[in-house]
């Protein structure tokens, strides 16, 4: 595969170091780098095009600044771009109007049905009353997910049948909403082609009927260079109002949503980042960028990783690490605090290079399940024999096993990954003050592996 | 909520005729529609580009990348045929425009044959025939087990689908009313079933049936854990059923750009994929990224989807493949 565009722009430009002003020439040259990048990342040609010459224009000439490589400014001045173009204004849902109507529209299978279930659950958290209307009466059983969903997040579903027409059953359900006092209609209609001319008037005939104050576009972030296509018809049949970005959570780099951007104008508003109903996030469209040269997504990690980290908690956590009181206790509060992140996978993906490396890629990704199995054990345990593991015998083993419905190995494991951390983070604090906790002064020996857990 | 109970729900207001299901004339005047569609296209675009010119120059090489990476091509493969010809110009081998579009045509079409495998399916001896049909979400896979089903059934053949998406919503209940509408066994079980647990039940009784078609649950590929559960269906089958699944058909969706080779690779290395299938082909989208799966994997392709209807499903047809690439639907989007 290629290598990400960062190292080859440095390739380019390793002859011209420190000051001296990007030419034509070598600007010319990492253009074709650039180009090559947004291709390969499925950024329609016609916009790659219209993009790399608004960049040389901005970049030619352009003084190299001291704190960076000219292969950084370049990436800089790209980044810059395409932040711009991705972003610009990102408004809030509109829910103006009693009933708000939603609605989504897209070619099948691009997720409508499954982010419908998100948005329903995030309005629903926001207090909105939420009615999940299914339009797709095409599609077997569509219905029947959309209900499913509805009963999993706890939201009314219209009973709509497949054999009546859509549009009758969007006018049934603005009616119902109002009868019910729902202040907000999520309208699922059929994935559809844009060439297909009668269902396209079909669309056209729901929004006239329920006149919604949102039409949203949900597109694969793995689609190619007809993205622009699709996304240009449905904008002018149906005036689109945002985009949702879904199935960003693989290793498409999402190029589309480029393409999209620049023929609808209409801003990404959601990107869908995994199949359960709370995997939606707000667009940022920096992120993206990185992620469209092959940058990775440094951001959100961090983002998420504040959002779950309590400040008190981490300082008094400093404090017991000090003075050796870190107890099974406090690992437990760690598991549960990765799993606030988001799955390991999730987090993983997020750290650029860390989904290229070989060895990474290849080794099965720690179980989300295994961080249940971790908590379930520990809450088996007494509260004495969590703040000292050591005296946690075979017996008391068996006992935890069984109580945490695990095996003595899984329990094992537990305290042998306890028993590593405390001896990573005895190292980390310095020779200096290993005499501080159990060791009262004693020269610490080594002990022989397998022993200690 | 109160007056929920009081206030009834009115009815209809009114009820036209669903609009889908009209006439939609017979099966062999549909393909015609349809072929006759990307057969004028076609002509109009290489018209354009190829016959109103009478020499190769760099212009023209342009045009011809640009066709080939808004095919979805990528631009790894788009070069090398662009260097192709542009070698064949310079050492004067190709003069004219019309002879360039041959050879590039030829070109793909060895791409696509690149496979040793044969196109069509191979039946085993003896014993049911297992076909175990992968992919991303939303690519179609249902469907074209439906499609594929209605296939085996019309060459007199008894079909069993076996329902082993058991994860996401309904999607059982999608498979059956597949089998209902073609008249074909289901084999189910519970929502949140373990699949392998579905397929090792199901290879049970595959003995009664001459077709064994399992539908898994969506699943990106760089769900490591989700391939691993792959894995163990394929290993649970075989077990069952010695030799089974014959055939691993991965299902791919022609607007997929890129990412489409990176499915393709992680499929493959999971589960060994025998054949594709490629889906949405009715739309705008060329499906070029199959050119790239089929020369680096040399997989064959089985089937091309072309629309919703139960008879929608073709074998492929490479020459005709390629030629569609250089169609331009763009035109015709203008006449609309």
């Amino acid at each position: 595969m290629f290598d990400n565009l960062s190292d080859r722009l440095e390739k380019i430009f390793k002859d011209l170091r420190g000051h001296g002003k990007l030419s034509e020439a070598n600007i010319h040259e990492a253009m074709r780098e650039v180009r090559m990048a947004l291709l390969e990342a499925d950024v329609n040609f016609k916009v790659v095009k219209d993009f790399v010459a608004s960049v040389s224009e901005r970049a030619i000439g352009q003084e190299v600044l001291q704190s960076l490589s000219p292969g950084q400014q370049v990436i800089k001045i790209v980044h810059e771009e395409l932040i711009d173009l991705l972003g610009g204004v990102t408004e809030p849902l509109n829910l103006q109007g009693s009933p708000a109507v939603i609605m989504m529209v897209g070619l099948q299978g691009s997720g409508k049905t499954t982010t419908s279930g998100k948005l329903a659950r995030m309005l629903k958290k926001q207090g909105r009353k939420v009615y999940l209307v299914p339009a797709d009466v095409y599609r077997p059983a569509a219905i029947e997910q959309l209900n499913v969903l509805g009963k999993g997040i706890d939201v009314p579903v219209h009973p709509s049948q497949s054999d009546q027409d859509p549009v009758t059953i969007c006018q049934n359900a603005v009616v119902a909403a109002r009868a019910h006092h729902y202040d907000t209609l999520l309208v699922d209609t059929a994935g559809r082609l844009h060439v297909d001319e009668l269902l396209m008037g079909e669309l056209a005939n729901i929004r006239a009927a329920v006149n919604p104050t949102e039409i949203l576009f949900v597109a694969d972030a793995m689609t190619g260079q007809d993205a622009v296509t699709v996304a240009d018809k449905f904008n002018q049949d149906l005036a689109i109002t945002g985009v949702v970005l879904t199935k960003i959570e693989g290793d498409a780099r999402g190029g589309a949503a480029l393409s999209i951007k620049k023929v609808t104008k209409r801003p990404i508003k959601f990107v869908g980042t995994g199949e359960s109903l709370d995997a939606i996030d707000v667009f940022h469209p920096d992120r993206l960028a990185s992620r469209i040269l092959g940058m990775g997504d440094i951001l959100t990690l961090i983002e998420k990783a504040e959002e779950v980290v309590d400040k008190k908690k981490a300082d008094k956590l400093v404090k017991k690490i000090h003075k050796n009181l870190f107890t099974l206790d406090d690992f437990l509060d760690q598991i549960r605090q990765i799993k606030k992140m988001g799955s390991l996978e999730q987090i993983m993906g997020m750290i650029p290079g860390l989904n290229k490396m070989k060895q990474l890629r290849n080794m099965p990704k720690p179980d989300d399940r295994e961080l249940v199995k971790i908590e379930a054990v520990i809450l088996s345990m007494t509260l004495k024999e969590r703040s000292k593991h050591r005296m946690i015998n075979a017996s008391r083993r068996k006992r935890i096993a069984k109580g945490s419905g695990t095996t003595v190995q899984d329990v094992n494991k537990v305290i042998k990954s306890y028993s590593e951390m405390l001896k990573m983070m005895k190292k980390m604090k310095g020779r200096g003050k290993i005499g501080g906790g159990f060791a009262h002064g004693r020269k610490k020996r080594k002990r022989p592996k397998g022993l200690f857990r | 909520m109160v007056d929920a109970a009081v206030i009834p729900i009115p009815e209809e207001i009114e009820k036209p005729e669903p609009i889908r299901h009209q006439d939609v004339g017979s099966f062999f005047s549909r393909l015609q529609k349809r072929l006759s569609k990307s057969r004028g296209s076609l002509v109009k675009r290489v018209d354009e580009l190829f016959l109103g010119k009478k020499v190769i120059d760099q212009e023209l090489l342009d045009d011809l990348e640009e066709i080939l990476i808004t095919a979805d091509l990528g631009i790894s493969t788009t070069q090398e045929l662009v260097d192709h010809a542009s070698d064949k110009v310079a050492r004067k081998e190709l003069s004219n425009p019309s002879a360039l579009k041959k050879v590039l045509r030829e070109k793909i079409t060895e791409y696509l044959l690149s496979s040793d495998q044969p196109a069509e399916l191979v039946m085993p001896e003896s014993g049911p025939f297992i076909i175990m049909v992968v992919g991303v979400n939303g690519v179609g896979k249902t469907t074209t087990i439906g499609k594929m089903a209605r296939k085996f059934v019309r060459s007199g053949q008894s079909v069993a689908l076996v329902a082993a998406d058991t994860f996401r919503a309904a999607a059982i209940e999608q498979l059956q009313i597949w089998g209902e509408k073609i008249g074909v066994e289901v084999i189910s079980r519970k929502f949140g079933t373990d699949p392998s647990s579905v397929v090792f039940d199901a290879l049970a009784v595959a003995r009664n049936f001459d077709v064994v078609i399992i539908d898994t649950a969506g699943r990106l590929h760089t769900k490591v854990n989700l391939m691993e559960e792959l894995k163990k269906i394929k290993r649970v089958a075989g077990k069952k059923l010695e030799g089974a699944p014959h055939e691993v058909l991965l299902v791919l969706d022609a607007t997929t750009g890129q990412n489409g080779i990176s499915q393709a690779r992680l499929f493959n290395e999971a589960v060994g994929v025998t054949g594709l299938a490629l889906t949405k082909l009715d739309g705008t989208a060329k499906g070029g990224i199959v050119v790239n799966v089929c020369r680096e994997f040399n997989i064959p392709i089985r089937f091309i989807g072309i629309g919703e209807q139960m008879d929608d499903l073709r074998d492929f047809d490479p020459n005709e493949f390629a030629e569609a690439l250089f169609a331009d639907d763009n035109d015709e989007d203008g006449e609309r």
